[in-house]
C-alpha cells in the first residue's frame, strides 16, 4: 500500500499525484517507470516515474482519465493509497551532452519528458521544449518544463494557448532556423509517429518513450512487444525508449487497440455503476 | 551422524510399521487394484473452472494404502526430488493416522497439497515404485495419496506447523516466491535463519498463481500453504523486484548474508514469423496471468482477456495444455493444439493429454505454424500452416521434425497462444556484476550446493535450469537452503 500525499488536477481529466514509495524515489532516473494497480481487483498498468523526492521518499506520477483504472485514480483522494506499486523498470534515458537536444511531448505525455527534459539540461545540452495538445486546458507542467529549458514553445490545435497549429509544426521551425543535435519525443503513438517522420527527414537522430500494453512489466508476458529495425522488442524490458527512426509505429497504434472493445466495454460498466452510487 | 539408509531402516523397524506389514499377506496387498481418481465429467468441467481431479474419499486412500509393500529397500524414495519418505507417510495412511501421514510429508517436502497435483510421478517416484519395477503393474498411488493427506490436513482446520529453531538473527533473502523460492524459505527458516522472499507480483507463489490453473491447481491451495510459512516466521515482500527496486549489492548492505535466486523463466519465446506482432497473439505466459493471476474472466475484475472461437494453441507441453484448457472453459468453439512432432514426443504429461482429449481439445500433430493473417482491425484470422514429418532423432533423442514442401494450408484462428518455452528472466543476472552466465543466460551453478560464481549467491528452478517442473524446482531449493546453511555456518565460524 502506497499512501497519496499529494493530489493536484492539472485539468479536467488529468490528475498528478505524489505517493509514498521511498525506495523507489530513491533508485529511479529518467526513463524509469512503475506498475500501478488499484484495488484488489484491479488491473495492471505503467506509468512513467513524473519527478520523485528521496528525502521525502515520494514520487510523482501524471495520470489522464481515459479507461477504468486511470478514472478510479483520478477519484483518489489525499491520505488514500495505491494498493500496489512495483518498479523503478526499465532502463534509463540515455543521456550525454548532444549540443542542442529538442524535446516535444503531446498531451500528458509532458510527464514522462520532464525528467529527461531535467537530465539533458543538467547533463550541458541547450534544451528547447515543444509542448503541444488539442487545447490550452491539456498543456501541462509548463512550469516546472521551462525550469530546465533554454526555450519552451507552446503548440494547441486550436489556438487557444500558444500557437495554433501541430506539434511538427513547432518542431520543424526550430530545426530550419538552428542546428538540432538530438531529438525526444514523447506522446500519442500517433504524436511521435509524425514527429519522429519529420526528425528523419532532418536526419536527427531521434528517441521515443513507447507507451505500450503491459501486464508483469518485468518481462514475463510479452504483452509489450514492438517492432523495432525488424526485429521484435520487449518494451518493459528492452525499452521504454527507442531510436524513433527504427520503430514501427503503424503495428504500435494497432497494438495499443489490441483490448479496445473490452476496454471500452468494462468503462461503459464501470460508469454505470458510479452514476447508481451516485444516485 | 545416521545416514539416510540407516534412518530409514530404523523409521521402518518401528512397532507400528511392523504390525502394519503383518496385518496383511504381501500377496494379498499385490492382488488389489490401483484406485482411479475420481474426475469431474468432462463435459461439465470444460464449461467450469472446477478441479478435475476430485480427490480420493478416506475409504479410497486406505484402500490404496493398503497396496503399498513398505519395501525394506524404498525406490520409490530415489525417484522423488525432495526425498520424501514416502512407505512412512502411505502407512500413516493404512493407519488411518492421516495427521501424522501429512506432518511426516513435511519432513521433507514445504508444499505436499500442491506437489500431489502437479507433479509428474509417473515419471518419478511411480516409476521406481517396486509395483512398476518388479510386477510391471501399475505403480501405488503415491501422488494421489500425498494429495490425500494434505488435503486431509487442510480440511481438518488443524495445520500441523513444523517446529522452528531459536532464532539465529542471519538474514537470508530469497528472490521469487515460486516453487524453488518456497522450499528454500521454509528449509532455512526451520533451521532458525531470517528469511524475507522478494516478490516482483503483488501475490506471492509465482508460477503456481500466475501459471497453473485453477481447475489443476487452486490459488486457495497456494495461499493456504505460503500462510503457513508465514506462521513460522517467513518474511514476504511483494511489489519488490531484486535487481530494480533494490540490488543484491544494496541488500547485502542492509544485512542480508546470503541470496538464494529463484526468478524463473522470465521471457517467453516467440517464433519470430510474419505476422505475428498481431492483436490476438499471445504468449502463454500473458494468456495465463491475465486469466489466473488477474482473474480477467471475471467482469467485477478491470483485466480484460480476449476471447477466441477459434484458439489455437502452439506448442506441446504443460503449458500448452493448460492454455488450451483454459480456452476452452471460456467458450473456444475449437480449442486446438498445433504441435510439430506426434502425441509420443509431446512433452506434456500423460494425465493433461488425456484429460485435455476428453474435453474435446483438437490436436493438429505433425503442423507448424508460418504465417499469421489479420483482419482490417489487426486481429488474427487465419494461420498458414505447414505439415510436417518426423526424421532422425535430434540432439533432444526426439526425432526431428521435417516440413513437407507444398503442404501448407490455411486454418481460420481469431485467438493465437504461443507456448513454444520460455528463456531465463535477465534481471537478476544484469545486475550482478561478475556473475556467470551460461550462453542461454542460466545462472551457472555448483550442483551440489546450488552455489554461484558470486559466493553468497545460490540460484535454482528455471533461472539454472531453463525450464523445469515444480518439483525439480523445489529440489533446487532444498539442496540450495543446505547449502547456504553449510556455506554460512562455515562463514560465520571462520568470522568468530
Amino acid at each position: 500500500m502506497n499512501k497519496i500525499i499529494s493530489i493536484e488536477h492539472l485539468s479536467e481529466n488529468v490528475v498528478k499525484l505524489s505517493i509514498e514509495a521511498p525506495r523507489i524515489a530513491r533508485k529511479r532516473k529518467a526513463g524509469h517507470f512503475v506498475i500501478v494497480k488499484i484495488g484488489e481487483k484491479g488491473e495492471r498498468i505503467p506509468l512513467t516515474i513524473s519527478s520523485s523526492d528521496p528525502e521525502k521518499g515520494t514520487i510523482t506520477l501524471v495520470v489522464q482519465r481515459v479507461g477504468v483504472t486511470s478514472h478510479k485514480i483520478s477519484n483518489l483522494h489525499v491520505g488514500d493509497s495505491v494498493t500496489d506499486v512495483v518498479g523503478p523498470l526499465g532502463l534509463t534515458t540515455h543521456v550525454e551532452k548532444f549540443g542542442t537536444v529538442l524535446c516535444a511531448g503531446g498531451g500528458v505525455g509532458t510527464a514522462p519528458l520532464l525528467p529527461i527534459v531535467e537530465a539533458m539540461h543538467k547533463a550541458g545540452n541547450r534544451v528547447i521544449t515543444v509542448l503541444a495538445a488539442r487545447n490550452k486546458e491539456l498543456i501541462i507542467l509548463e512550469e516546472e518544463i521551462g525550469e530546465f529549458s533554454d526555450e519552451v514553445v507552446i503548440m494547441t490545435d486550436d489556438g487557444s494557448y500558444g500557437r495554433q497549429g501541430l506539434v511538427t509544426h513547432g518542431m520543424e521551425e526550430i530545426i530550419q532556423r538552428e542546428k538540432v543535435d538530438f531529438a525526444v519525443v514523447i506522446g500519442p503513438a500517433i504524436m511521435m509517429k509524425f514527429s519522429s517522420m519529420l526528425t528523419k527527414k532532418y536526419n536527427i537522430p531521434t528517441v521515443a518513450s513507447l507507451n505500450a500494453i503491459m501486464v508483469d512489466g518485468t518481462g514475463m508476458c510479452g504483452a509489450c512487444r514492438v517492432s523495432v529495425g525488424g526485429a521484435t522488442k520487449f518494451v518493459c524490458v528492452d525499452g521504454p525508449e527507442f531510436d524513433a527512426h527504427e520503430v514501427n509505429f503503424d503495428e504500435l497504434l494497432t497494438r495499443l487497440g489490441g483490448f479496445r472493445d473490452e476496454e471500452f466495454k468494462a468503462y461503459q460498466i464501470f460508469l454505470e455503476t458510479l452514476k447508481k452510487e451516485v444516485t | 551422524m545416521e545416514n539416510m539408509v540407516e534412518h530409514l531402516a530404523r523409521e521402518r523397524s518401528m512397532e507400528w510399521r511392523e504390525a502394519l506389514r503383518k496385518s496383511i499377506k504381501a500377496k494379498d496387498r499385490t492382488s488389489l487394484e490401483r484406485v482411479a481418481m475420481p474426475e469431474a465429467d468432462p463435459a461439465e468441467r470444460a464449461k467450469s473452472h472446477v478441479e478435475v481431479n476430485q480427490g480420493l474419499s478416506v475409504q479410497m486412500a486406505v484402500e490404496e494404502s493398503r497396496r503399498c509393500l513398505d519395501c525394506p529397500d524404498p525406490t520409490c524414495i530415489q525417484g522423488c526430488p525432495v526425498s520424501i519418505n514416502i512407505p512412512k507417510f502411505i502407512k500413516y495412511i493404512e493407519k488411518k493416522d492421516f495427521a501424522g501421514a501429512a506432518r511426516s510429508l513435511k519432513e521433507t517436502n514445504a508444499l505436499p497439497a500442491v506437489c500431489g497435483r502437479v507433479c509428474p510421478q509417473e515419471i518419478q517416484c511411480e516409476a521406481s515404485c517396486f509395483y512398476t519395477l518388479k510386477l510391471k503393474a501399475p505403480p501405488v498411488a503415491i501422488g494421489h495419496l500425498e494429495r490425500f493427506a494434505a488435503d486431509w490436513e487442510r480440511k481438518s482446520g488443524k495445520m500441523f506447523i513444523p517446529e522452528v529453531a531459536p532464532a539465529n538473527g542471519i538474514k537470508v533473502a530469497v528472490v521469487g516466491s515460486g516453487p524453488s523460492g518456497l522450499a528454500v524459505a521454509g528449509d532455512l527458516v526451520r533451521l532458525g535463519y531470517a528469511i524475507t522472499v522478494f516478490e516482483a507480483l503483488h501475490e506471492p507463489g509465482g508460477v503456481l498463481k500466475y501459471g497453473i490453473p485453477e481447475f489443476r491447481l487452486p490459488n486457495e491451495i497456494v495461499d493456504v500453504e505460503i500462510n503457513n510459512l508465514k506462521k513460522m516466521g517467513v518474511e514476504f515482500l511483494t511489489n519488490f523486484v531484486v535487481g530494480k527496486t533494490a540490488t543484491i549489492q544494496e541488500l547485502k548492505a542492509e544485512g542480508y548474508q546470503a541470496f538464494f535466486a529463484g526468478s524463473g523463466a522470465g521471457l517467453p519465446n516467440f517464433m519470430h514469423i510474419p505476422g505475428e506482432n498481431a492483436n490476438g497473439i499471445m504468449s502463454s505466459n500473458e494468456y495465463l496471468t491475465r486469466v489466473n493471476l488477474m482473474n480477467a474472466a471475471h467482469d467485477d475484475y478491470d483485466t480484460p482477456v480476449l476471447l477466441g472461437k477459434n484458439v489455437a494453441v502452439i506448442g506441446g507441453g504443460n503449458t500448452a495444455m493448460d492454455s488450451v484448457r483454459t480456452a476452452k472453459r471460456l467458450g473456444a468453439e475449437r480449442a486446438m493444439i498445433i504441435y510439430r512432432r506426434t502425441l509420443a514426443e509431446m512433452p506434456a504429461r500423460n494425465e493433461e493429454i488425456k484429460h485435455a482429449q476428453e474435453e474435446g481439445i483438437e490436436f493438429l500433430n505433425l503442423n507448424n505454424p508460418v504465417e499469421y493473417f489479420a483482419d482490417k482491425n489487426g486481429r488474427v484470422n487465419r494461420i498458414r500452416l505447414q505439415k510436417m514429418e518426423l526424421g532422425e532423432p535430434d540432439a533432444s533423442g526426439r526425432k526431428k521434425p521435417i516440413p513437407i514442401e507444398g503442404s501448407e494450408y490455411e486454418l481460420e484462428a481469431d485467438l493465437v497462444i504461443v507456448s513454444v518455452g520460455v528463456s531465463p528472466n535477465p534481471l537478476i543476472p544484469q545486475s550482478i556484476p561478475g556473475l556467470k552466465v551460461s550462453r542461454w543466460g542460466t545462472i551457472v551453478v555448483d550442483e551440489k550446493e546450488m552455489q554461484s560464481s558470486v559466493p553468497e549467491l545460490f540460484a535454482g528452478g528455471d533461472i539454472v535450469r531453463g525450464g523445469a517442473t515444480v518439483i525439480l524446482a523445489m529440489g533446487d531449493g532444498r539442496h540450495a537452503a543446505a547449502g547456504i546453511d553449510r556455506y554460512l555456518q562455515k562463514k560465520n565460524r571462520s568470522a568468530s
